[in-house]
């Protein structure tokens, strides 16, 4: 299986180590080459410089053959376009795209992409983190 | 009419002077704190402050009315594309005019039916083809909505096909010849035309297949 990995920030390269590990063939483009030491010392899969928006280095990338595209560039709009081009364009039905915030990715989750928006994680979670530390006061006795 | 304006560089606020000269309703939304102080200045309430790809910004500019038009003008592709994709698609915005900054990005503009675009650099580049003669394909007319061009060839002593009728041609598949004007005067390309050094050739063909025409017609 073949995946294709824009954006190496601590999502993306951690996302990458792991499918390595797992056996994916992994490619991972970023437009700031020392990105590539977030994939360790030596990372057997591919890297390639470049912006996500360009569509020669998306080809260059093998997105064409790719089974799965994760974009998790650190701009909202750079993800919904680029997770649209891979979709639309490219035909990668597995495409998946990590917004942060929670109103575009309602948007366009409802339009059919596959959206992971950690921010609404965050917002559930530390909600039961506090729901659950809120235990009744206890009358102290001497 | 009502027309909300993404992004008040140099662009957007002059388009909004205008609009407003010409008696619209304009809501400008600028992000940078100090371009939006000054602004302010000008625009007073009809200036808002804030990302225009967000939600609620749009909202609070009046995006749910609709505005007749909303032009994405920022200095930024993508969020002008995602500001364009929720105009129409969320709120129903019934037209919109989006900015093009590199037109590299123009296939993914027509990818999200983003229609009409304007790109400076392109716009600059058909008037340089126009008017630097020794240009041998000058591309007339982009039919975006239909992906076809209309481009002109003028056919020179040493192309292949001077003396030869148009049906004897190899043109490349989804190219058509349309006319072919000669001594001042045009005609519709028949399969019978024959063509000679001197005219001026008028095609439609499909984006991407100028060089496999010029190869048949200019051998170049």
């Amino acid at each position: 299986m073949k995946a294709l990995i824009i954006g190496c920030g601590r999502v993306g390269s951690t996302i990458a180590l792991q499918l390595q590990k797992e056996d994916w063939d992994v490619t991972v483009v970023d437009e700031n080459e020392d990105a590539l030491s977030r994939l360790g010392e030596n990372w057997p899969g591919a890297f390639l410089v470049g912006h996500g928006m360009d569509a020669d280095l998306l080809r260059a990338a093998g997105i064409e053959e790719a089974d799965a595209v994760v974009v998790a560039t650190d701009g909202d709009n750079t993800n919904i376009v680029i997770g649209q081009v891979a979709q639309k364009r490219f035909g990668v039905e597995c495409t998946v795209i990590r917004l942060l915030d929670p109103a575009r990715a309602d948007f366009y989750s409802a339009r059919g992409m596959r959206v992971v928006c950690p921010t609404k994680t965050a917002i559930e979670t530390l909600g039961e983190a506090v729901r659950a530390c809120a235990v009744p006061i206890r009358e102290v006795t001497a | 009419m009502y027309v909300i304006v993404a992004g008040g560089g140099k662009v957007g606020a002059n388009v909004a002077r205008s609009l407003l000269r010409m008696g619209s309703e304009v809501t400008l939304i600028e992000q940078r704190r100090d371009r939006f102080e000054r602004l302010e200045d000008e625009f007073e309430h009809q200036v808002h402050r804030g990302d225009a790809t967000e939600i609620y910004v749009l909202e609070r500019a009046g995006i749910t009315r609709p505005p007749e038009i909303l032009l994405a003008l920022t200095g930024d592709d993508e969020d002008n594309m995602v500001i364009c994709q929720l105009a129409k698609e969320k709120y129903g915005v019934p037209k919109v005019i989006a900015r093009v900054n590199d037109p590299r990005n123009q296939a993914h503009f027509d990818l999200m039916g983003i229609s009409p675009t304007v790109c400076a650099t392109s716009s600059i580049m058909a008037l340089v083809e126009h008017e630097v003669p020794e240009h041998d394909l000058i591309h007339l007319l982009e039919l975006r909505k239909e992906n076809l061009e209309i481009v002109e060839v003028q056919i020179d002593r040493d192309s292949p096909v001077a003396g030869k009728r148009v049906e004897s041609l190899k043109l490349p598949e989804g190219a058509r010849l349309i006319s072919v004007m000669r001594n001042g005067h045009a005609e519709i390309a028949v399969g019978a035309t024959a063509l000679e050094a001197g005219d001026q050739v008028l095609a439609i063909l499909e984006p991407g297949k100028e060089d496999e025409l010029r190869k048949v017609l200019l051998k170049r």
